[in-house]
């Protein structure tokens, strides 16, 4: 009877409140939403990382008008440097080759640059990709080098634009949840103003605090939940709509998201949600009830 | 059964204390009227007695609990064993009178099937038979007050605590209620009573504690309004 009781008084004072509640759970569906993409966003970025830092090379492009000797020497610091795991040489063909590979779908551009166009380099992998620096203060120094470029720069600029996205998502999440939080709060009062005089006599015939306070709580959470869910159900929509439809190639190049990520949000984004509109509705009563 | 030891009550931005070093025992079976003007202190007695307030000094033993050092998750049990009258009733109106008493039941984890046993019972000892299923707003003030008398002792409280209970009655209704009280007092329920009606207390003929400006200035068995 108790349980069916507080279920109630649950469904009951959500509904009194029809209007409220709504905005209480589009707030926190927005909040969970931006805090679950920015989750998936680290967790993405990270993988990023693992993937692309195994990958990376250092190129160093050779001059067009590159001498045998010169090609040579390079070639031998290359092999003396103690910082190198692997290396290998591309020729003008070879990068003419892979060139027309990477725009086989753009055929008229392929057709407006020969394999002049394109520089000579050698493809080194460091034992460390962090000793990039002290790895090109070791070659620079050789005649016939027209530049040396890090793919890990590169990588890095996309890496903080990842981050500057993860931290605005946050900052727009925290913002949210503020607006959340303060709608639970308020929702909590009113439910609390609306039901003085049964908690007055319920106070005064012995019922016990968590009794008293559990329908109040329990509808904080119940709302957190829905906005739980609406939140999750976002992401999954987001990410099947764009990423995997309309973005699909720019998902190529990040490396996929995986779908078991994904579910993950479900009881992250339920926990918080309900964990947080919890804590307020009980931190909100103990202002509000005085039990 | 009930002892106040030395008990001040001064509240916040109060001049003066509401009680002013008090002390009065009353034993198990009692009927006590405390009785003084408007502001005496009497209705804080009450209070500190279901500890809704606690003393600024003294010490508070009800039902051989020290209520004053009593930890703040044991007040809801501690209360279960106090019966509580007011002046205002203080009745759901969105209930019956059945509703109303069960509900002080079924809060304190009663099963619906003990409330049909028990409620009914209750009601009639009130003299509300054949009223149970009337809201609040169609039953008279004397009989609201008896809903409130019922849904007190429904829990056979050993205490039973009244603010004014008659304070909103006309006097005919308010010897009614004073027979219901006296009637559950003879089961061996404590009553104690907080009233500045003369007439019931001198027809009565019990305990008066007299405070004035919350101190005691008189405690008289058999006592006359005075």
């Amino acid at each position: 009877m108790r349980f069916k009781y507080v279920l109630n008084e649950v469904l009951v004072g959500l509904w009194r409140n029809v209007t409220m509640t709504i905005a209480m759970i589009i707030t926190m569906s927005v909040s969970l939403t931006m805090l679950g993409a920015s989750v998936l966003m680290y967790m993405q970025v990270d993988q990023m990382k693992n993937y692309y830092y195994g990958e990376i090379e250092v190129s160093i492009f050779l001059r067009e008008d590159v001498t045998d000797a010169q090609r040579s020497a390079i070639n031998q610091a290359i092999d003396q440097s103690p910082l190198v795991q692997q290396k290998t040489y591309e020729s003008r063909e070879d990068a003419w080759k892979k060139f027309q590979v990477l725009w086989a779908d753009s055929p008229d551009f392929v057709k407006s640059v020969g394999p002049d166009s394109l520089p000579e380099s050698f493809r080194v992998k460091l034992k460390n990709p962090e000793q990039y620096q002290a790895f090109a203060d070791q070659i620079k120094a050789q005649q016939g080098i027209q530049d040396i470029v890090d793919q890990r720069e590169l990588l890095e600029k996309v890496f903080k634009i990842f981050n500057a996205i993860q931290v605005m998502a946050l900052v727009v999440a925290a913002f949210m949840a503020l607006a959340a939080l303060m709608l639970v709060g308020n929702t909590i009062q009113v439910a609390a103003y609306s039901k003085r005089r049964e908690v007055a006599v319920m106070k005064l015939v012995g019922a016990s605090n968590w009794f008293i306070q559990a329908p109040f709580v329990l509808e904080a959470v119940v709302a957190g939940l829905i906005g739980a869910i609406l939140g999750f159900v976002f992401i999954f929509v987001s990410k099947v709509v764009l990423l995997d439809g309309r973005l699909q190639a720019l998902t190529n190049v990040l490396t996929p998201i995986p779908d078991g990520n994904v579910w993950l949000m479900l009881p992250l984004l339920a926990g918080v949600g309900a964990g947080v509109s919890a804590i307020t509705a009980w931190i909100t009563l103990r202002f509000y009830l005085k039990v | 059964m009930i002892q106040l030891e030395n008990v001040t009550k001064t509240y916040p931005k109060a001049s003066r204390p509401s009680l002013d070093d008090v002390s009065v025992g009353i034993e198990k079976g009692e009927f006590v009227f405390f009785i003084g003007p408007s502001g005496s202190g009497k209705s804080t007695i009450i209070k500190l007695l279901l500890h809704e307030v606690s003393p600024s000094r003294g010490k508070v033993v009800v039902n051989s609990k020290d209520v004053t050092t009593m930890r703040s998750w044991k007040i809801p049990h501690f209360r279960r064993s106090i019966g509580c009258v007011f002046q205002d009733f203080r009745l759901l109106p969105n209930r019956t009178a059945y509703e109303n008493v069960a509900f002080a039941l079924e809060v304190i984890g009663k099963t619906k099937a003990v409330a049909r046993r028990v409620v009914p019972e209750v009601l009639e000892l009130v003299g509300l038979g054949g009223k149970e299923h009337r809201y609040p707003h169609e039953l008279s003030g004397g009989e609201q007050q008896r809903v409130a008398v019922a849904r007190a002792f429904v829990n056979r409280p050993l205490i039973l605590l009244a603010d004014e209970p008659t304070g909103n009655l006309d006097p005919d209704t308010s010897i009614e209620i004073m027979r219901l009280l006296d009637r559950i007092n003879r089961t061996g329920t404590t009553v104690v009573m907080v009233t500045h009606d003369s007439n019931i207390v001198n027809q009565m003929r019990r305990r008066v504690i007299e405070i004035e400006s919350g101190r005691i200035v008189r405690d008289q068995a058999r006592g006359v309004y005075g």
